[in-house]
C-alpha cells in the first residue's frame, strides 16, 4: 500500500480553456452543412403499360451530396412508384400520348374525391340491424370434403351433393349467427377455391345471391347486402386474377391496359366458360349477380364487351319484381360499373330512371301486403332504400355536369312521395349544388307528406350538406330559422338528436356566440327530460367538438353561457373524460398566448379537476400519462404576468387539485422554480426583501412539493434542480437542505429501476446524478456550523456504504469523480461561481488547515481506489483491473501535481499494472505516451519528459 | 409418378368441323429416360344406343350421347404399365351458307287466347304482351325479344324461358318423340312492374343444341315455352319453334 500526499496540481482555468478551445473557423453558409435540408429537383415519370410511354426516372440533388436514401434505392423510391402509377393526374401529365388517349384514362379511373363504397358498408351495417330470427339455406362446407374423399366418391358426384343432399335450411338464427355464417360461406369459397374446385366455388356464390332475393326480415336487408357483395366480390376478383394469371406467359406479363388481342386463347376460352356456364343459371337474380361480379373478365373477351353488358344487365333487372331487391341490384351494378368502367356514364343513368320508373311498386298492394305480414312501418320501410339509392345518386353525380343533376332533381320531383328520393339526392349530390338550392330544399321538405319518409332525415341530410358548403349569405339566417323551427319540434329525443347534432356545425360555422348558445340551450331542454342525454352521449359529444373547433378564442366559448351547461349532461364518467380531454386538447392546440382569463381558469380548472378525479387504482399509465400531459399544457400557459404572487398562488392550488398526478407535481415544481428565476432575472439578482421572503416561500413550495413524489430519480434531480435555483437566489441554508437531502436519499436507490415498463440496472443513473452533484457541490459553501466539506464527506459515506453491484466498477468511477472534484476543490479560485455567492475558495482563501483537510479525503478515497485495484487481481478481473487503472492513471495525469515524487511514482506503478497482464490495448498506451510527450513541451510541463522516460512500452508478444 | 402423358390440341375451344385437321402434340414428361414400344393414336366417335322406352326392338341415339375421343397410348414392356390419356373434342356440323332471315314473331297472352283451360271463367284477367326478335337462331347468338305484363289481376310469381328439345326417331312402323327439356332461364321473379318491358334473352347451351336436323326417319328440332307463373299457382304456358343454324 502506498501512503502519500496528494499534491494537486495548480490549474490556470482561463489558459488552459483558451488553448483547448478549438480554432475558430468562419463559416462559410454557402458550403455544405449535415444539417441543412437537400432540395431534390425531381423529375419523375412512369413507365406505364407495355406501350411503353415515357422517360426514366432520375433524381439529382442541388447539394454536392447525393441522398443515401434515394442512392440505395436506384432513384426511384417504390412509395412514389407506386403513387405514381396509382395516381390518375401523375399518370395523365407523363402520358406524352395523345389528348385523346389521355382522356380515357382519366375516366378509366375513378378519382380520391370519390367516396367509395368501402366507406359506406360499416355504416350500412351498423344502421340495418334486427332482433328477428332468420333463416339460411346453406350447404354443408367445409369439413364435407375429406370425408367425401374417403368414400372415394366422383367428383361429379360430391358436387350433386353439395346442390342437394346437404342443402339444410337454419332457421332462428340471430344476426350475429347469420353474419357468422356467411362469413363461413365466404371462407369456404376462398378454400373451394384454392383446393381447385371452381364448380364448387361457383356454387357457394350462387348460393350466396339466391339469399338476395329473400326478404323475410325486410330490415335486415341492407345488412344482407352487404354482406353477400363483399363475398361476390372476392368471387370477382378470384375469377378475374385466375384468368389474368392465365394470360402470363413466362415472359410478358399483361399491363392493366391490356387488349383482348393480348389474351390467349386458353384464357379466352376459360373465361367464355364461366360466361356460358353462368348463362345456364336457372334463377334470374343469382345470374345477375354473379355475372355482374365477374363483369370485369368481359375485358379479356372484347373491347366492348362492358358497354355491351351493361345496359343488358341494367335491363334484366327490369325482371326482379321486388321494388327493395331490384333497387340494390341496381346499386351493385353501379358498383360494379363505377369500379371497372366508370366513363359508362349511360347505364348509371338508366338505372335511375327504371328505377324511377318502378317508384310507384312502392306503394302496390305487393309491398305493402308484405309489410303487414312483417309488421314494419312504411317510415322504417322507405329509410331501407336510401342506402340503394343514395349510392346510385352518389354515382350518378360524381363529376357529372349542373343540368344533369337539375334533370334528376326535377324528375324526383314529380314523383309523388319524393322524400325518399329527395333525401337521397341530398345525401348524393355535391354540397355545394345543395346549399345554393338550400331554400329550394326546405321548401320542398316541408311539402312532404307527414306519413312518408320520416322527416328529420330530410333536414338532417340537408344539415350534413350545410356544414360542408356554404348557403348564399342572404339566405342564412332564414335557413338556420326554418330548419330549427322543424327541429324543435322533433318528439323523439333520438330523432331532435341526430339532427341537432349536424346543424350546430352550421350554427357555429355561420353565426355568433349568441346563436350557438341559443341552439345549445335548446338541445339541453330536449335532452334533460327523462335523463334522454343518456342515451345520446356520442351526438353529444360530437356537439362539443364541433363547437370548440369553431371557437379557438377560449375566453369567447366560455362566455358562452349555456355551455357549461352542457357540459353538465354527460353525468356518465368516462364520457365525461372523454370530452373534457377533447376540450383540452383544443385548448392546448388553439390557445397562442398565456393567460390569466379568470374565466377560462375557473372553466378549465373545473375541466382537468374533472380529468384528473377520473384517475383511481384501475387507471392505465398511459391513459394517466394522457391526462397528465393535457393539464401540464394547461398550467403551461397560465400566466399572471408580473404578479408573481399571483401565480404561486396558483400552483398551490393546482397542487392541492392535482396530487394524484404525478407529472403534473413535476411540471409545478419546474414551475415554481422557473417563477423563481424569473423573480431573479426582473430584480436583477439583487432580491429585496420582500422578493427574498418570495423566493424563500418558492423554494418552500418546492422542498415541501418533492416527498410526495415516488419516482427516486425524479425527486433526486428535483431536489439537486431546486438546490441550484435555491442557491441562485441566495437561499443558503435551504440550497444546503436540498442537498443534504438528495445525499440521504442515495442510499434509497433500488438496484433496478422500471424504465417504460422495463426493468433495467440502476447504476448508471446514480452515477449520472452523483457526477452532477459533484459539479454543485464544487461551489457549494461548507455550512458555518458544520466541518470542512461537510456535504462531500457525507456523500462519500453514503457511497461507501451503498451496495454496489459486485461485477462493477461503478463505485471506483465515482470515486475518480469525487478525486477530479477534490482537485478542482484545491484551486485558488474556481472554474465557476454562482453569482452573489462565495464558494469555499473565498469563503477560506486558501487556508492550509482546509488544504489539509481537502489531501486527507484525497488520501482515504485513493487508498480505497487502490485497494480497489487490488481486489481485481484474480484471472478474471484482470481485463477490468487494466483498464481501471488506465483510467486511474489518467485522473491523475490530468490532475495531480506529477513534480511530487510519490504521485509521480504511483503513476508509474499504475502504468506498469495497466499493462503488466498483457490486457492494455497497446494503441491506446502509444497515444496516451505520445500525448504525455507533447505536454512535456508546454510551459511547467518538462518534468512530464522524465516521467515519460520512466514509461516503458510493453512490446507485443 | 415419373411419366406424365398428355395430348394438346391445337385449338383451346377444341371444336373442329368436318374435314378439317385436328392437330397439336403429345407430350411426354419424366425425370428419367422412357423406353416404350410405340406411342398408339386412336380416334373414336361414339353414339351411346339405348333401349327406347316406348317402343319395344328400337334403339334411341339423342344428340348429346354422340361423343368424339382421341385416345393415346404408350406401350411400355411388361413390367410397368401402359399410359393412356383421353381428350375429348367436338365436331360442329359445316355452316349453312347463307345468312337466316330473321323471324320476328309478335305474341299476346289473354286467358282467351289460352288452349287446354279447364275452367276459363276462374281464369284471374291479365294482358302479356311481347315479342321474339327471331324465331330463326343462328346458334351462338342469344335468343332475344321482350315481354310486357300490361295487365294482370293476380300477382306474378314468376316467368321462365323453357328451352325444349325434340328428337323423333321414325321408321314405316311408327315414330318415336322425345321432348326434353334442356335449359330453363328465369327472366322475372316476382311481381314485376307493370307496363315496363323484360329482356328476354338466353343463350343456347353449347353441350345440348345443334342445328335443326330434319332427315327422313331422324328430326332434332328446338322450342321455347314461355311459362308465367301467378301467385294463386295458374301456370301459363306459350310455345314457339324455334329453328337454330350455325352460320
Amino acid at each position: 500500500i502506498h501512503v502519500f500526499n496528494r499534491h494537486s496540481r495548480q490549474r490556470n482555468y482561463k489558459t488552459e480553456f483558451e488553448s483547448c478551445r478549438p480554432e475558430i473557423v468562419p463559416l462559410d453558409f454557402g458550403d455544405y452543412h449535415p444539417l441543412k435540408p437537400i432540395t431534390v429537383i425531381e423529375s419523375k415519370t412512369k413507365k406505364m403499360g407495355r406501350k411503353g410511354s415515357t422517360s426514366s426516372t432520375s433524381s439529382s440533388s442541388s447539394s454536392s451530396m447525393v441522398d443515401p436514401l434515394s442512392s440505395v434505392l436506384d432513384g426511384t423510391d417504390p412509395l412514389s412508384m407506386f403513387a405514381a402509377i396509382a395516381d390518375p393526374v401523375t399518370t395523365t401529365v407523363n402520358m406524352d400520348g395523345s389528348r385523346k388517349k389521355r382522356d380515357r384514362d382519366d375516366n378509366s379511373l375513378v378519382g380520391t374525391d370519390f367516396e367509395p363504397w368501402s366507406s359506406k358498408r360499416g355504416d350500412i351495417l351498423a344502421r340495418y340491424t334486427t332482433t328477428e330470427k332468420l333463416s339460411i339455406v346453406s350447404c354443408k362446407t367445409t369439413t364435407s370434403t375429406s370425408a367425401m374423399s374417403e368414400k372415394v366418391r366422383t367428383r361429379l358426384e360430391e358436387l350433386d351433393d353439395l346442390e342437394e343432399g346437404s342443402q339444410r335450411e337454419l332457421l332462428n338464427l340471430t344476426q350475429q349467427d347469420y353474419m357468422n355464417r356467411i362469413e363461413e360461406l365466404n371462407q369456404s369459397l376462398k378454400d373451394a377455391w384454392a383446393s381447385d374446385q371452381k364448380v364448387k366455388a361457383l356454387k357457394i356464390v350462387i348460393q350466396c345471391s339466391k339469399l338476395l332475393s329473400d326478404t323475410s326480415v325486410i330490415q335486415f336487408y341492407p345488412s344482407k347486402f352487404v354482406l353477400i357483395t363483399d363475398i361476390l366480390d372476392t368471387f370477382g376478383k378470384l375469377v378475374y386474377e385466375r384468368i389474368l394469371s392465365m394470360c402470363m406467359d413466362n415472359r410478358s406479363i399483361l399491363s392493366d391496359h391490356f387488349s383482348p388481342e393480348n389474351v390467349n386463347d386458353t384464357a379466352k376460352e376459360t373465361c367464355l366458360n364461366w360466361f356460358f356456364k353462368i348463362a345456364s343459371i336457372r334463377e334470374l337474380i343469382p345470374r345477375f349477380y354473379v355475372e355482374a361480379a365477374i363483369l370485369n373478365c368481359n375485358k379479356f373477351l372484347s373491347k366492348t364487351g362492358i358497354s355491351e353488358c351493361l345496359p343488358r344487365l341494367t335491363c334484366m333487372i327490369r325482371g326482379i319484381g321486388d321494388p327493395l331487391v331490384s333497387v340494390y341490384a341496381r346499386a351493385y351494378l353501379c358498383r360494379v360499373g363505377m369500379e371497372v368502367a366508370p366513363h359508362l356514364k349511360e347505364s348509371l343513368n338508366k338505372n335511375f330512371f327504371d328505377f324511377l320508373l318502378t317508384f310507384k311498386q312502392i306503394h302496390g298492394d305487393t309491398v305493402q301486403n308484405q309489410l303487414v305480414v312483417q309488421g314494419v312501418e312504411i317510415p322504417l320501410y322507405l329509410t331501407l332504400y336510401s342506402p340503394a339509392i343514395d349510392w346510385i345518386l352518389q354515382c350518378i353525380a360524381y363529376h357529372a355536369p349542373e343540368v344533369l343533376l337539375t334533370e334528376m332533381m326535377e324528375r324526383c320531383k314529380k314523383l309523388g312521395n319524393n322524400a325518399l328520393l329527395l333525401n337521397s339526392v341530398m345525401s348524393a349530390f355535391r354540397a355545394e349544388f345543395i346549399a345554393t338550392r338550400a331554400m329550394d330544399f326546405i321548401g320542398m321538405i316541408k311539402e312532404c307528406d307527414e306519413s312518408g319518409f320520416p322527416k328529420h332525415l330530410l333536414f338532417r341530410s340537408l344539415g350534413l350538406n350545410l356544414a360542408l358548403a356554404d348557403p348564399p349569405e342572404s339566405d342564412r339566417l332564414q335557413i338556420l330559422n326554418e330548419a330549427w323551427k322543424v327541429i324543435t319540434k322533433l318528439k323523439n329525443p333520438q330523432d331532435y338528436i341526430n339532427c341537432a347534432e349536424v346543424w350546430v356545425e352550421y350554427t357555429c360555422r355561420h353565426f355568433t356566440k349568441r346563436e350557438v348558445n341559443t341552439v345549445l340551450a335548446d338541445v339541453i331542454k330536449h335532452m334533460t327530460p327523462d335523463r334522454a342525454f343518456e342515451d345520446a352521449y356520442p351526438q353529444l359529444h360530437s356537439i362539443i367538438k364541433k363547437v370548440i373547433a369553431y371557437f379557438h378564442d377560449f375566453s369567447i366559448l366560455f362566455s358562452v353561457e349555456k355551455f357549461l351547461p352542457f357540459l353538465d349532461m354527460f353525468q356518465k364518467e368516462n364520457v365525461r373524460v372523454e370530452v373534457c380531454k377533447c376540450i383540452m386538447e383544443a385548448f392546448i392546440k388553439h390557445q397562442q398566448e398565456p393567460t390569466k382569463d379568470p374565466v377560462i381558469l375557473n372553466a378549465l380548472l373545473h375541466v382537468c379537476k374533472t380529468m384528473h378525479d377520473s384517475v383511481n387504482a384501475l387507471t392505465l399509465e398511459d391513459e394517466k400519462r394522457m391526462l397528465a400531459v393535457l393539464i401540464n399544457g394547461f398550467i403551461k400557459m397560465v400566466s399572471f404576468g408580473r404578479d408573481f404572487e399571483q401565480q404561486l398562488s396558483f400552483y398551490v392550488e393546482t397542487r392541492s387539485m392535482f396530487c394524484n398526478l404525478e407529472p403534473v407535481l413535476v411540471q409545478l415544481i419546474h414551475s415554481v422554480n422557473k417563477l423563481t428565476m424569473e423573480t431573479r432575472r426582473v430584480m436583477k439578482g439583487n432580491h429585496s426583501r420582500k422578493t427574498a421572503a418570495f423566493v424563500r416561500a418558492c423554494v418552500a413550495f418546492c422542498f415541501i412539493t418533492i416527498p410526495s413524489l415516488t419516482g427516486i430519480f425524479t425527486r433526486l434531480n428535483l431536489y439537486l434542480h431546486s438546490g441550484q435555483v435555491a442557491l441562485a437566489n441566495q437561499c443558503l441554508s435551504q440550497a444546503d437542505a436540498f442537498f443534504r437531502a438528495a445525499v440521504s436519499l442515495v442510499p434509497e436507490v433500488p438496484k433496478m429501476i422500471n424504465i417504460d415498463g422495463k426493468m433495467r440496472p440502476s447504476e448508471s443513473f446514480l452515477l449520472e446524478f452523483l457526477s452532477n452533484l459533484f459539479s454543485t457541490l464544487l461551489i457549494v459553501p461548507d455550512h458555518p456550523e458544520q466541518g470542512v466539506l461537510f456535504l462531500v464527506r457525507g456523500l462519500l459515506n453514503v457511497i461507501q456504504d451503498y451496495t454496489w453491484e459486485d461485477n462493477s466498477d461503478d463505485k471506483i468511477r465515482i470515486y475518480t469523480n469525487v478525486l477530479h472534484l477534490l482537485s478542482a476543490m484545491n484551486q485558488e479560485t474556481y472554474l465557476y461561481h454562482v453569482d452573489k455567492v462565495d464558494s469555499n475558495d473565498s469563503l477560506y482563501g486558501g487556508d492550509s488547515k482546509f488544504l489539509a483537510e481537502n489531501n486527507k479525503l484525497c488520501e482515504t478515497v485513493i487508498t480505497q481506489i487502490l485497494e480497489h485495484l487490488k481486489a481485481l487481481g484474480k484471472d478474471e478481473t484482470l481485463k477490468r483491473q487494466s483498464v481501471l487503472a488506465l483510467s486511474f492513471f489518467n485522473s491523475i495525469l490530468a490532475h495531480g501535481d506529477l513534480r511530487n515524487n510519490k504521485l509521480n511514482q504511483l503513476s508509474v506503478n499504475l502504468w506498469n499494472l495497466a499493462q503488466r497482464h498483457g490486457c492494455a490495448d497497446t494503441r491506446t498506451m502509444v497515444k496516451t505516451l505520445e500525448y504525455i510527450k507533447k505536454r512535456s513541451k508546454q510551459p511547467e510541463m518538462s518534468h512530464l519528459s522524465e516521467l515519460a522516460l520512466r514509461l516503458p512500452l510493453q512490446t507485443r508478444t | 409418378m415419373g411419366t406424365v402423358l398428355d395430348i394438346k390440341i391445337k385449338r383451346a375451344n377444341k371444336v373442329y368441323y368436318a374435314g378439317e385437321v385436328l392437330s397439336g402434340v403429345v407430350v411426354i414428361s419424366s425425370k428419367d429416360p422412357v423406353q416404350h414400344q410405340g406411342i398408339l393414336l386412336t380416334m373414336e366417335g361414339l353414339v351411346n344406343l339405348q333401349l327406347s322406352a316406348k317402343s319395344v326392338g328400337m334403339f334411341e341415339a339423342f344428340c348429346n350421347s354422340v361423343k368424339y375421343t382421341l385416345r393415346c397410348d404408350l406401350r411400355r414392356s411388361l413390367l410397368a404399365k401402359d399410359l393412356t390419356k383421353i381428350c375429348e373434342f367436338i365436331i360442329h356440323s359445316t355452316p349453312q351458307k347463307g345468312k337466316s332471315t330473321p323471324s320476328p314473331v309478335d305474341f299476346t297472352i289473354t286467358p282467351e287466347t289460352l288452349q287446354n283451360v279447364k275452367e276459363r271463367a276462374s281464369l284471374p284477367k291479365f294482358l302479356i304482351r311481347g315479342h321474339l326478335n327471331s324465331t330463326n337462331c343462328v346458334i351462338t347468338q342469344p335468343l332475344t325479344g321482350e315481354l310486357v305484363v300490361e295487365y294482370s289481376e293476380a300477382a306474378i310469381k314468376n316467368i321462365e324461358l323453357q328451352l325444349v328439345r325434340v328428337e323423333t326417331c321414325g321408321c314405316a312402323e311408327g315414330y318415336a318423340r322425345d321432348a326434353t327439356e334442356i335449359q330453363n332461364i328465369q327472366i322475372a321473379d316476382g311481381d314485376v312492374c307493370r307496363s315496363l318491358s323484360v329482356p328476354i334473352y338466353m343463350i343456347f347451351p353449347r353441350l345440348f343444341t345443334c342445328p335443326t336436323l330434319e332427315t327422313t326417319n331422324f328430326k332434332v328440332e328446338f322450342e321455347v315455352n314461355i311459362v308465367v307463373l301467378l301467385h294463386d299457382d295458374h301456370l301459363i304456358t306459350e310455345n314457339f319453334p324455334l329453328k337454330l343454324c350455325r352460320i
